[in-house]
């Protein structure tokens, strides 16, 4: 586990970009990204063209793997175990078992502690990253709601675990016992999640970032890195914003840089309301 | 109290602030060329050495940084950390920046992808007992140049190493609960001389 969770801590302050293609994936490193996440389509394209999501073409993740030294990620539908065998056996770093895919089975995450590549699992709420983390996942990231450019929801997200957190950090010992009801999470977890007073594994923002101070404002919240999905290379001109998001996470509490690195980066991708969208992501996932 | 700067542009810094705090240490995170000053010693940390090149030189950094270690101040370098360190790196992009202080040839992700990552008990010179390093897409050390001393090996590879005012490794001390690696570093800080050579 610590090898496998030592992947996540070093992906910290960091910015995780979503790539199409090879081209992509290299735009996403020259502008600093500190990982990949290699995808068919990103969230946005998902969301307009229905169907069924599914894991990637083999051929094109082993593209974006020659063309980048940093790791490269690819997501699986929940519960598709054989996707993450077959990303296993493509060397991939880190598997996102993701809401974004449409869900291969609508009871069971995949037992993640039969792999070896370490997994990400997205939250809407402690209970729901307490869980993830006893089926085995190395990092929780927020929900958020991919593909709609707007962060209400990875805030809620975020509030939501943090705020938890903090209330259990208060709690005595009769009452993480309720705790653990109310959260249908694990005794033992809730209890080291008292005691450190965070989760046992880094936590990360997703869903909705589509500008440096979507980011920022993700990091002081308590996010520990950001994944960053459509709002780069569905913006005008990615590779700028792809560096001022990147430099925004790092220099998170520092408004004057925020204000620099927010000015001139053209039209950020145009994003939904939450009450335009008929199919929410975060409802995926048990 | 020493005052010890992690460098907190991207990675394990905070695993690695956590380590020194332990320790009874002051801890800064640094992020602007200012967070430099006053500093009894620096920590690079590991994370994405391409990510942590650009930043530092976005931010102003790194000539500071390279100026400071040159002139003494004690540095501890960890994975990326160590790339940053290191005279000759191996597969990085062509835009890689280094400090260019300790004589050594590394090779970025040398051990290979996540999936070969492992973890190893290892003898340190200067710890009694072996310390259990993990290797995260560790660098690989293929060179150590004369004045650098090797203090600890695994399969036939140095994966820690001390010249001067440096102490590397391509392992990550900061991911166990064992200080020992930080408590040679801070030697290092008040002997003012390299992590073994105190014994």
């Amino acid at each position: 586990m610590r090898v496998k969770r030592g992947l996540a801590e070093m992906l910290k302050g960091g910015v995780i970009m979503d790539v199409v293609t090879p081209e992509q994936a290299k735009i996403a490193e020259d502008a600093g990204a500190c990982a990949v996440m290699a995808l068919e389509r990103v969230p946005a394209d998902i969301r307009r063209d229905g169907g069924v999501a599914r894991m990637s073409d083999p051929e094109m993740i082993e593209g974006i793997q020659a063309m980048v030294s940093i790791p490269v990620m690819a997501k699986v539908r929940i519960g598709h175990f054989v996707e993450a065998q077959i990303l296993q056996s493509l060397g991939v770093d880190f598997i996102d078992e993701s809401e974004v895919l449409t869900p291969a089975d609508e009871t069971h995450h995949i037992d993640k502690f039969n792999f070896t590549v370490p997994f990400v699992c997205g939250a809407t709420n402690l209970g729901e990253a307490l869980r993830r983390i006893s089926e085995g996942a190395c990092m929780i990231r927020s929900k958020g709601e991919a593909g709609t450019g707007n962060i209400v929801e990875a805030v809620r997200h975020l509030r939501s675990i943090i705020g938890d957190i903090r209330r259990i950090t208060q709690a005595d010992s009769a009452e993480l016992f309720d705790w653990a009801k109310k959260l249908q999470a694990p005794l033992p977890l809730v209890q080291e999640v008292a005691e450190l007073g965070w989760l046992p594994v880094p936590m990360f923002c997703a869903g909705g970032i589509a500008t440096p101070a979507d980011a920022a404002l993700a990091m002081q919240l308590g996010a520990e890195a950001v994944f960053v999905g459509s709002g780069i290379f569905k913006s005008d001109d990615p590779a700028p914003r792809a560096r001022a998001i990147v430099e925004a996470t790092t220099h998170f509490r520092d408004a004057s840089i925020l204000a620099k690195v927010s000015r001139g980066l053209g039209a950020p991708m145009t994003g939904i309301a939450m009450d335009e969208i008929n199919q929410r992501y975060a409802e995926r996932g048990w | 109290m020493p005052i010890v700067g992690v460098l907190a542009l991207q990675g394990a810094f905070n695993a690695h602030a956590q380590a020194l705090r332990q320790l009874n240490v002051e801890v800064r995170e640094v992020r602007l060329p200012h967070d430099l000053d006053g500093l009894d010693g620096v920590v690079l940390p590991g994370g994405e050495s391409t990510t942590m090149s650009q930043l530092l030189l976005s931010s102003g950094i790194f000539d500071v940084l390279t100026e400071r270690i040159t002139d003494g101040l004690p540095v501890l370098g960890t994975c990326a950390g160590l790339i940053l360190l290191s005279q000759r790196v191996l597969d990085a992009r062509p835009d890689q920046v280094s400090c260019s202080v300790l004589d050594v040839t590394v090779r970025r992700n040398g051990y290979g992808r996540q999936i070969d990552s492992f973890e190893a008990d290892i003898d340190v010179m200067g710890l009694d007992t072996p310390f259990t390093a993990v290797f995260i897409r560790a660098p690989l050390i293929e060179e150590v140049g004369s004045g650098v001393e090797i203090l600890a090996s695994h399969n036939g590879a140095a994966v820690a190493v001390a010249s001067q005012n440096i102490l590397a490794a391509s392992f990550h001390p900061e991911l166990t609960s064992d200080v020992r690696f930080h408590e040679l570093f801070l030697h290092m800080i008040s002997s003012g001389s390299s992590a073994s050579s105190g014994r």
